[in-house]
């Protein structure tokens, strides 16, 4: 086997440990992971909370569709997939704001070690800033997202692997073209909040439109959480056809890692990376 | 077998090209282990992008690269482990403390026994008083004698330096001179060193190449420059190449 293909869980740990090394030495950055899921969380829930509450109320179908937390379910679901991409960014972003990357580059580490220790990391930034966001929201307004059980992990599983497909993709463009392509991080997954179908159902949307927002398995994801609620039945199709289009994409972005790797070292930007 | 003659890289029609504009010509040199080899130049002379090519993350246009007997643009995975490098110009996390940096590195170059090895650079290399501290709040010798540690802690037998006593004071560069000498004897470690300090080259190299424009224009051994451009130091000489002078310090 080629040396280039061999992987090593050591050398995984040891990224995965100097990630955490950092996390551990800022405790506003901690607290940061936290605030704005909290914030999003609490805007959503008070706003579910008024729809249901208003005089003359809403439509049946709504009405009934937004009792069941579709508003606040999503708004906690789009977060995992947000802070999955970002979480996996920021670690690549670490890298380059303190011109590190040649060190990596020139050691024995391989990308594919690289890249599992920022999904590593990705996971880690989750669960800190994630799991008191989905407690507040049992507190504040009756929503568990842990019940959904089985669902959850499936919605999970497709988010967080589309999450690291974006970070991924990004990591590409900040290796060719430098911290010019920052803005990506923090910007790019937005575009799947209207066409992801985050807070509404794709039949709304015009005919022309609905066969891109099937193309991005976080549509999968919220239809199926709509369904969970309001029917309480999980519709297992709609999770194959997510993970399908997920492997197809994290393929793509892993491919494209590679490729604007390869461009970066064309292009000698790899020994150019800081501020 | 290249590795059995003691070499530990050779480099063939190495040429780097962006576009129209030449960053380095073709250039071929072999480094045998435990020598010392000096690249010198002046800014923008091809010194940095040659050693960025050596270390993989240039890739060349034309030429090849065999580092310990194996061709490198093939498969750099099998040397990456045994050579290393420092630079002023690249950095560790500054969050970090200097234990953490090199304990990640130790483990990302398979260092058994990480801690004990830290500890041993660190007595070695006056380290230890700031052992905790935060990598940002070094001074810059701190900071150097800290990126040593790292180019040191796998114990390379191929060592890359780029400019490694930029921007020091004249006591701490002359220490770091005499660490790197006494480094080099003990594990017979080749050095590839690229340097403005033409005292530090005259010091360390037992032979030196001169690059202009991406062009290598001279090279032999300090002594034999100083014979041949009929200078006192290579300082002189540099300044004879760079201004196209030539042999003999003929204006």
């Amino acid at each position: 086997m080629s040396a280039a293909l061999e992987f090593s869980l050591a050398r995984v740990g040891a990224m995965t440990l100097r990630y955490s090394y950092l996390l551990r030495s800022s405790m506003p950055r901690m607290v940061e992971m936290m605030y704005w899921p909290t914030v999003q969380m609490l805007t959503w829930g008070f706003l579910q909370t008024y729809l249901l509450r208003a005089p003359g109320g809403l439509a049946g179908a709504d009405a009934s569709t937004i009792a069941a937390g579709s508003l606040i379910g999503a708004v906690l679901l789009w977060d995992i997939l947000l802070r999955g991409q970002q979480g996996f960014s920021f670690s690549f972003l670490e890298e380059m704001w303190s011109r590190n990357l040649p060190n990596l580059f020139m050691s024995p580490l391989r990308p594919a070690e690289f890249v599992a220790s920022m999904m590593a990391m990705s996971l880690i930034r989750l669960f800190v800033g994630m799991v008191p966001v989905t407690i507040l929201a049992i507190w504040f307004f009756g929503f568990n997202l842990w019940a959904l059980g089985l669902a959850f992990a499936a919605f999970f599983a497709i988010l967080i692997i589309f999450a690291w497909s974006v970070g991924l993709f990004v990591s590409g463009l900040l290796l060719r073209y430098g911290l010019g392509a920052e803005s990506l991080v923090w910007s790019l997954m937005f575009v799947i909040q209207p066409l992801g179908c985050v807070y509404y159902p794709v039949a709304i949307l015009p005919s022309w439109l609905q066969p891109i927002c099937w193309a991005l398995p976080p549509t999968y994801v919220f239809e199926g959480l709509r369904g969970v609620l309001v029917h309480h039945a999980l519709r297992v199709d709609l999770m194959i056809y997510g993970l399908a289009l997920d492997a197809a994409l994290f393929a793509a972005a892993s491919y494209a890692f590679v490729r604007l790797l390869a461009a970066a070292r064309r292009a000698g930007t790899l020994l150019q990376t800081g501020e | 077998m290249a590795l059995e003659l003691g070499l530990a890289l050779r480099v063939a029609g190495l040429s780097k090209f962006y576009g129209a504009t030449v960053a380095v010509r073709p250039l071929s040199f072999s480094l045998a282990a435990g020598s010392v080899t000096g690249l010198l130049g002046g800014n923008g002379a091809g010194k940095t992008t040659t050693i960025g090519m050596i270390m993989g993350l240039i890739e060349p246009t034309t030429g090849s690269i065999e580092i310990f007997g194996r061709d490198f643009l093939a498969d750099r995975y099998h040397a990456l482990g045994r050579m290393n490098f420092e630079s002023p110009y690249v950095d560790m996390p500054h969050r970090l403390t200097v234990r953490q940096n090199l304990t990640v590195f130790g483990r990302l170059y398979g260092v058994r026994g990480v801690a004990a090895k830290i500890e041993e650079l660190a007595a070695s290399l006056a380290l230890t008083d700031f052992l905790d501290r935060p990598s940002g709040r070094l001074s810059a010798g701190q900071k150097t004698r800290v990126a040593l540690a790292k180019a040191l802690i796998n114990e390379p037998e191929l060592l890359l330096l780029d400019e490694p006593t930029a921007s020091l004071d004249p006591d701490t560069a002359d220490w770091v001179r005499a660490h790197l000498e006494d480094y080099r004897r003990r594990r017979n470690c080749a050095i590839l060193l690229a340097s403005h300090n033409m005292a530090e080259v005259e010091r360390l190299c037992d032979h030196v190449m001169m690059l202009k424009e991406g062009s290598l224009v001279d090279d032999g051994s300090p002594a034999e420059f100083l014979a041949r451009y009929g200078r006192a130091n290579l300082e002189e000489v540099f300044l004879d190449v760079a201004r196209g002078r030539g042999n003999g310090g003929a204006a």
